[in-house]
């Protein structure tokens, strides 16, 4: 009665491993599956007769093998695929749909899960991090899921959001840039509530030809991400990853030792020895823990019938190195794409979900750790504060302007959130029935967020003590505070197009796509009252106001692509956007890009080159725009004029009744779309059949109508500084991407990548300035009210430091309170700071190489940034005996470079000195992993594979505190990136 | 779907919105006066307030206008060394100076808040608005109130800045037109104006609790006073007999009175400037503050907290303060201290001496200069406010014995009334004597410059210094030097230029209309 058969066989690459991933499909039918870890590949169920097997694999040549299938029996059918030379076939993701690769005008990167960043990633950001030119991430610290700031040619604007923008399956997420309620709550990065083991390749969409389809949001670049898919007739299979992991503090600040610290005492302020205690804490040891990460993955693909699915739960829980941090996420995904009424209609629904408890801990127990006295014990036997040490006053009530100690204040506060997160969408792409070139394609998206949160602070810490009740009349509670947040986050999508594909001849074929689009982001939370740490007694009443934000975003957009001759290129785009942030006389905004490009190999002189096996010439030019403003602006409204309640701690009594006033706001009625125009061109090369690629982009980019915040005339508006259209910044620069299989053979193998990026940033206006106007300061530091160590100036790049100049004595030491007089008035004062080196990086060196031996392969990656400069905020603000002789009440400890300088105080000019301004380039292997294939296991009927992996291996920097990566360059106490030991299995069934 | 790009804000109101009733109009009247006591709509702790660039805690219109009149003097130094504070004392501050840009950025907003309330307020758009009755007269009372408030910012501008930009209720807000520059004697005739113009409209003099914190007509007085006592300085033309009228009518309401009552916890004196002083029967206008409600870390938690050592020590007692710790910043050199005879007789001379010392060495350093006591967060019987952190104690812009002393002044300048002008001051100073006549005075020794000296010591730390060493021509001269006068030890003169600050560079950048004070 069986009328099928089967076929099963084996992927092969060009050296005869093995090809995971592989999709293997009966022509013509929906039946087809994916090759395992091994390359092996089932397919069941297949009618009886003659049929054709197709073999495919990203950058390889399609293999289609005719069989002829008998019932009820199994056909062998083993393939080695070759190398694509002219990767024909691959399919590269771009805006709203997919491009041939050779068909690519724009300068875009693709990363594919094999070129991942391995061992413990916990933000899917940190997988592509040092693999692609012109993309810099930077973590905030080393806390699990720590924010991340993603940077593409450099950041195009002021004051306005520099992140680029992040689509995943074609939703738009939300990554916002504000703070307080315009930022997810709860979580310190939106990203963090991915899971990484879902995702199959990254996209990066670095130019204005290939952004500009993204239109008002495409400024920053965009990075697109695609998750994975089951594919029809696919074996059911089950993938289990396992990682397990370790990280540790490698450094540490250097402060004095107990041992040290008495002596130092003893010597420079022996009139403070009193207050010494006994012990011997090395503090930072008493805040930092080694940690533990267990990551547990399950992912179940195949096909029910027609409907082909991926489903996949993950459980993280990770640890931070910072004691009581910790982050826990669940996450689950769900993918369905059948294709249905005779293949024309693909069908592509998304559902992930992720669940996330974190555990906060204070960061400002960092720097107190580094501060605090190193004689002092960790705890007292003063029940009254928890049994911790604390500096008391006569009466027994804690100091107030004293260190706190930082064990306790880590042990006593409790700060807890709980975040989900949803984004879903569901995709039809209908090919019309009567016109086959014409697809339909509908898009229906939504990313939502819950989170609530508590932050306890125990009423026995003693920053806290004197915290009292609202009510004057409750004298007995006291200390502690209680405050919880919610916050309720609804995104929604809908985005429609049209796509008209046209082969003209054999060569040339016309691509025409037009689409809308429509986003909507919807922000709630609750305003509620803070309390003590009894969680009872009313400290501060609730805001008046609840919070609720709201914008809107609508597109039409198009692009044509037409190829002539599989040579020439052609690709325009328009997009119209219209933000609701923006008043209706400057809401709508063209953005049109034009490239083209010129496949050179396929010129008559070169096609029968050897060496080239690839040349393509591309040149593109395009506008974006910029229309989050809510860094700049701090709300979604800021052309309107608004007026907003004053919270209760800011009334006002006329004759005994407290009024709580009506605040009439800045407002910018004239606020519209920063632009960027770009230049780029590139160049493709493939060498020896593509062994070796190298791609080489130029750009120029040009930001205009900046969305900065600046000083506008007094009395015309109800604030003195407004985010204002003005000026212009341009950032230029260079990036070379190259791959390379330096060793190919049966058992050996070895592949490089290397990619370079040379960024210059400059800002070219700021407006009407007066002959002695300093600038914009900015980037505030610790230390000082009101010190900023930054200055936007015309000229100078927006990330450049104000400082004064140091002098220095014969023996190389700074002098104290010695700077140079630059501007030759016969006195020191603040307008001698000059503009002084850069913390944004020059240069972007990434290197990652992989190889192989047999079943046994060994990956690494090294990533570099070179002049980028940093400002010690540790070292100004601990690197004098301040600490020693600044209270009668307590000393406490100073990094090594107080016995360096000598430096007695504080002083608050010393804080902008040059001195502080440190060379932090680098070099950092960020990862190693060997890795072993067992080969098949469960007695064949699985595969395993086991890996070891140790992140952040080593830093190389002539950088003098804990770490030079520091995404503002002001370097106060970063939470410290650990170095991390994985022990990875993957196992398939 | 286009009109989904329409989108408003849920929560904050437009400007119809809020003026839609007469209730409406009293919460916008709150926020005038509120601007010089509070920093922003989003409570002391926010990331910002209504001023940027500079910190939120330091833009608080007293605590910079106290800064700019006291830190410049003999009356005080300072500790801290955020950029631009060191500069008052040792007048250096430059146009680019974050505190020069932060003090008036805050009374040109305090100006704008001002005059968007006026324009919403004309009796065109009350009527139109449908508000009649008793509303009526209460909304147009606070229309009175809020042009004396843009008057006393227009007066502070004046004094301190000399020749600002200007806009009334009938310019536009929201626009992109820079206002015009006006001039300093321009300035004041305007002022003068607008004083007069309000009286008949402004609340009667009256200690009566439920209109207290409200500017009344002996506010207005006591601020026209003032302008003529300085008229000299402003227009070049002395206007003493219009200040002895002004502040005869002050005084000869009857609604004031000295605080002449001592409790066991606090001197008549002293009362003035502990947390129920809104009791005290001679403040003619305060600046209200409540620990819980009206919080900021300027005005008077600044003035209370600053001259409190850091650090708690046998000298040094936080909770005398009733406050949880202080933040160890202002002193005075031994000019203020040396202005009293006898401390332990005279009630208003009460310093830290234990653990200070007389001379100034160092700024920055704490321990150096006596710290006067005044302001704290108790009550006359000693019991705590009602926060550790925020004062309960509200600022004395106007009290009365700044008008005896303003009547006084004239007088003897004037020559005129000066019988009458030593009874005043002998009032004042039989309070500070206990209520005694110990500390009175003959008519011979009622001089100027017994004058100036006599405000030193009433009103030290409340804002008037520099304008009276201004008046007196000693506040940049070589005539009167004190500790660190011109950034030196022993004091220097300065070039007269810093009788005025300079208008920031940040505004002249953006308003092409401005022109900079002489000499910066």
């Amino acid at each position: 009665q069986a009328q099928t058969g089967s076929v099963s066989g084996r992927v092969l690459d060009e050296k005869n491993t093995g090809i995971p991933g592989a999709t293997v499909l009966v022509a013509g039918t929906s039946l087809g599956v994916s090759s395992d870890v091994d390359g092996n590949f089932r397919i069941a169920n297949i009618p009886a007769g003659p049929q054709t097997i197709v073999l495919t694999f990203v950058g390889y040549n399609e293999v289609r093998r005719p069989v002829t299938i008998v019932a009820g029996q199994n056909v062998a059918v083993s393939a080695a695929l070759t190398v694509n030379a002219t990767e024909l076939g691959e399919a590269v993701v771009i805006g709203y749909g997919t491009q041939r690769k050779q068909d690519v005008t724009g300068a875009i990167t693709t990363v594919n899960a094999k070129d991942f960043v391995q061992g413990q990633v916990t933000n899917p950001e940190q997988l592509i991090q040092g693999k692609v030119a012109g993309v810099q991430i930077t973590t905030d610290g080393g806390a699990p899921g720590a924010g991340t700031t993603i940077r593409i040619r450099g950041g195009s604007s002021l004051n306005a959001n520099n992140n680029p923008l992040i689509v995943i399956d074609g939703v738009p997420v939300d990554t916002p840039s504000g703070t307080g309620n315009y930022n997810v709550a709860g979580v310190s990065n939106p990203l963090s509530l991915i899971n990484p083991n879902d995702i199959e390749t990254y996209t990066v969409l670095k130019d204005a030809s290939a952004t500009a389809i993204y239109g008002s949001r495409a400024s920053n670049g965009v990075i697109l991400i695609t998750t994975k898919k089951g594919s029809t007739g696919d074996k059911l299979t089950v993938n289990l990853v396992s990682n397990t992991s370790l990280a540790a503090r490698y450094n540490s600040v250097p402060v004095l030792t107990a041992d040290e610290f008495r002596a130092t005492v003893q010597a420079v302020a022996p009139q403070q020895v009193g207050l010494l205690g006994t012990g011997n804490t090395d503090w930072q040891k008493q805040v930092f823990r080694t940690a533990m990460s267990y990551d547990n993955n399950v992912s179940l693909t195949g096909a029910v019938g027609k409907l082909p699915f991926r489903a996949s739960i993950g459980n993280l829980e990770q640890q931070g190195i910072l004691i009581t941090n910790r982050l826990i996420r669940n996450s689950g995904s769900l993918s369905l794409n059948p294709v249905l009424l005779d293949n024309h209609l693909r069908i592509n629904a998304n559902v992930k979900g992720t669940w996330v408890d974190n555990n906060f801990a204070d960061a400002g127990a960092i720097g107190s750790a580094l501060a605090f006295d190193p004689t002092q014990n960790v705890f007292s036997d003063n029940a009254a504060y928890a049994n911790y040490f604390q500096y008391l006053q006569g009466n027994g009530t804690p100091q107030q302007n004293v260190p706190t100690n930082p064990v306790a204040t880590l042990q006593l506060q409790r700060n807890r959130s709980t975040v989900k997160r949803s984004i879903g969408n569901v995709q039809l792409d209908y090919k019309l029935h009567f016109l086959p070139d014409l697809h339909a394609n509908v898009n229906l998206g939504y990313d939502v967020t819950r989170t609530t949160g508590t932050n306890l602070v125990d009423a026995r810490s003693a920053g806290a003590y004197f915290n009292n009740p609202l009510d004057p009349a409750n004298t007995t509670a006291r200390g502690g505070s209680y405050n919880y947040y919610s916050q309720q986050r609804n995104n929604k999508l809908l985005e429609a197009y049209l796509n008209y594909t046209k082969q003209l001849s054999e060569t040339s074929r016309l691509e025409l796509l037009a689409g809308y689009s429509y986003q909507d982001f919807v922000t709630t939370a609750p305003a509620y009252a803070n309390y003590l740490g009894d969680a009872t007694t009313v400290r501060t009443l609730a805001p008046n106001n609840p919070f609720r934000t709201q914008y809107t975003i609508l597109s039409y957009y198009g692009r044509a692509n037409l190829t002539l001759n599989n040579r020439y290129i052609f690709t325009g785009t328009l997009r119209n956007d219209a933000s609701s942030r923006f008043s209706p006389d400057n809401r709508n905004a063209l953005f049109p890009a034009a490239s083209f490009a010129w496949r050179i190999k396929e010129e008559n002189f070169l096609k029968d080159n050897k060496a080239f096996s690839d040349l393509k010439f591309r040149v593109g030019y395009g506008i974006t725009g910029q229309q989050d403003v809510v860094a700049a602006a701090g709300s979604d409204y800021p052309y309107i004029q608004r007026f907003q309640l004053n919270v209760p701690t800011a009334q006002y009594p006329l004759g005994g009744v407290y009024y709580t006033p009506y605040s009439p706001l800045g407002y910018n009625s004239n606020l519209k779309w920063e632009q960027t125009s770009t230049y780029n061109a590139g160049l493709d090369f493939g060498f020896f059949d593509n062994r070796l690629t190298l791609s080489a982009d130029a750009y120029y980019r040009k930001t205009t109508d900046l969305l900065a915040v600046i000083p506008i005339p007094a009395l015309v508006n109800f604030t003195n500084r407004l985010v204002s259209n003005v000026g212009s910044l341009e950032n230029k620069g260079i990036e070379l991407n190259l791959n390379g299989i330096a060793i190919q053979s049966e058992k050996l193998n070895w592949s490089v990548n290397a990619n370079a990026t040379y960024n210059v940033n400059r800002i070219l206006s700021l407006g009407p300035q007066a002959a002695d106007f300093q600038g914009i300061e900015n980037t505030t530091i610790a230390g000082g009210t009101g010190t900023n160590i930054g200055n936007y100036r015309v000229g100078s790049p927006s990330s450049a430091f104000y400082v004064y100049q140091q002098v220095y004595s014969a023996n190389g030491k700074p002098v104290d309170g010695v700077y140079v007089d630059t501007n030759g008035d016969g006195k020191i004062d603040s307008n001698d700071r000059r503009i002084f080196q850069q913390s944004a990086p020059k240069v972007l060196l990434g290197f990652g190489s992989n190889l192989s031996y047999d079943r046994l392969s060994l990956a690494f990656s090294l990533r570099a940034n070179l002049g980028n400069y940093v400002y010690n905020n540790v070292a100004s603000n601990l690197g004098n005996y301040q600490g020693l002789v600044g209270s009668t009440n307590f000393v406490s400890n100073v990094v090594r470079d107080a016995n360096n300088t000598g430096f007695l105080n504080s002083n608050q000019e010393r804080y902008s000195s040059d001195y502080y301004i440190q060379n932090a380039s680098f070099l950092r292997m960020d990862n190693v992993t060997l890795g072993y294939n067992a080969g098949k296991v469960l007695g064949g009927k699985g595969s395993l594979r086991l890996s070891a992996a140790v992140q952040n291996v080593f830093v190389a920097t002539k950088y003098t505190g804990l770490d030079p990566e520091i995404p503002n360059g002001v370097d106060n106490n970063v939470y410290p990136r650990p170095r991390t030991y994985t022990f990875g299995l993957n196992l398939s069934i | 779907c286009n009109k989904d790009l329409d989108r408003s804000p849920t929560y904050d109101l437009s400007t119809d919105a809020v003026y839609k009733d007469a209730a409406g109009y009293r919460t916008v009247a709150a926020k005038a006066y509120s601007g010089f006591a509070v920093t922003g709509p989003s409570g002391p702790d926010a990331s910002t307030g209504d001023v940027l660039g500079i910190d939120q805690g330091s833009s608080d219109y007293i605590r910079q206008l106290w800064s700019a009149q006291e830190l410049t003097t003999d009356e005080a130094v300072i500790q801290w060394g955020d950029p631009g504070v060191q500069d008052w004392h040792n007048m250096n501050w430059t146009s680019s100076g974050v505190f020069i840009q932060g003090l008036y950025s805050r009374i040109l907003y305090e100006i704008t808040v001002c005059n968007s309330f006026l324009a919403e307020a004309t009796d065109d758009k009350l009527s139109a608005r449908g508000i009649s009755g008793a509303d009526l007269a209460d909304i147009k009372a606070y229309r009175a109130e809020v042009r004396f408030l843009r008057a006393l910012a227009y007066y502070h501008a004046m004094d301190l800045y000399g020749n600002p930009p200007f806009a009334t209720e009938t310019d536009p807000i929201g626009g992109t037109t820079p206002p015009r520059q006006t001039t300093r004697a321009e300035l004041f005739t305007y002022i003068e104006s607008e004083l007069k113009a309000i009286d008949a409209d402004l609340l009667a003099p009256s200690q009566n609790a439920n209109q207290y914190g409200r500017a009344n007509k002996a506010a207005a007085w006591t601020l026209l006073a003032k302008l003529y006592l300085n008229a000299q300085v402003y227009t070049g033309t002395a206007r003493y007999a219009d200040c002895l009228t002004y502040a005869a009518k002050v005084i000869d309401t009857g609604g004031y009175s000295l605080q002449t009552t001592a409790t066991n916890k606090a001197t008549a004196y002293a009362r003035n400037f502990l947390t129920d002083n809104n009791t005290s029967p001679e403040i003619i206008f305060p600046i209200v503050y409540d620990g819980k409600r009206t919080q900021s870390y300027g005005g008077t938690t600044f003035l209370t907290h600053a001259a409190v050592a850091g650090t708690a020590d046998a000298n040094w007692n936080p909770t005398k303060y009733g406050i949880g710790a202080g933040w160890g910043g202002t002193r005075t050199t031994p000019r203020l201290f040396q202005q009293f005879a006898d401390t332990a007789a005279d009630t208003r001379g009460r310093f830290v001496t234990g653990g200070q010392t007389l001379e100034v060495a160092s700024q920055t350093n704490f321990y150096n200069g006596y710290v006067p006591i005044k302001f704290k967060n108790v009550n006359s019987a000693g019991a705590a406010g009602t926060d550790a952190t925020f004062v309960d104690t509200d600022y004395p812009m106007f009290r009365l014995a700044d008008v005896y002393l303003m009547y006084a002044e004239a007088a003897v300048r004037s020559n005129t009334n000066v019988s009458q002008a030593l009874t005043y001051v002998n009032l004042i100073r039989s309070r500070a004597y206990r209520n005694t006549t110990a500390g009175n005075i003959t008519a011979s020794a009622l001089t100027t410059d017994f004058i100036l000296n006599e405000r030193s010591r009433e009103l030290y730390w409340e804002g008037t210094r520099r304008t009276d060493l201004i008046r007196y021509g000693r506040f940049t001269t070589a005539a009167y030097l004190w500790p660190w006068k011109g950034g030196v030890a022993a004091g220097t003169s300065v070039p007269d230029t810093r009788n005025l600050f300079p208008i920031p560079s940040s505004d002249i950048s953006v308003n092409p209309n401005l022109v900079q004070n002489p000499g910066y």
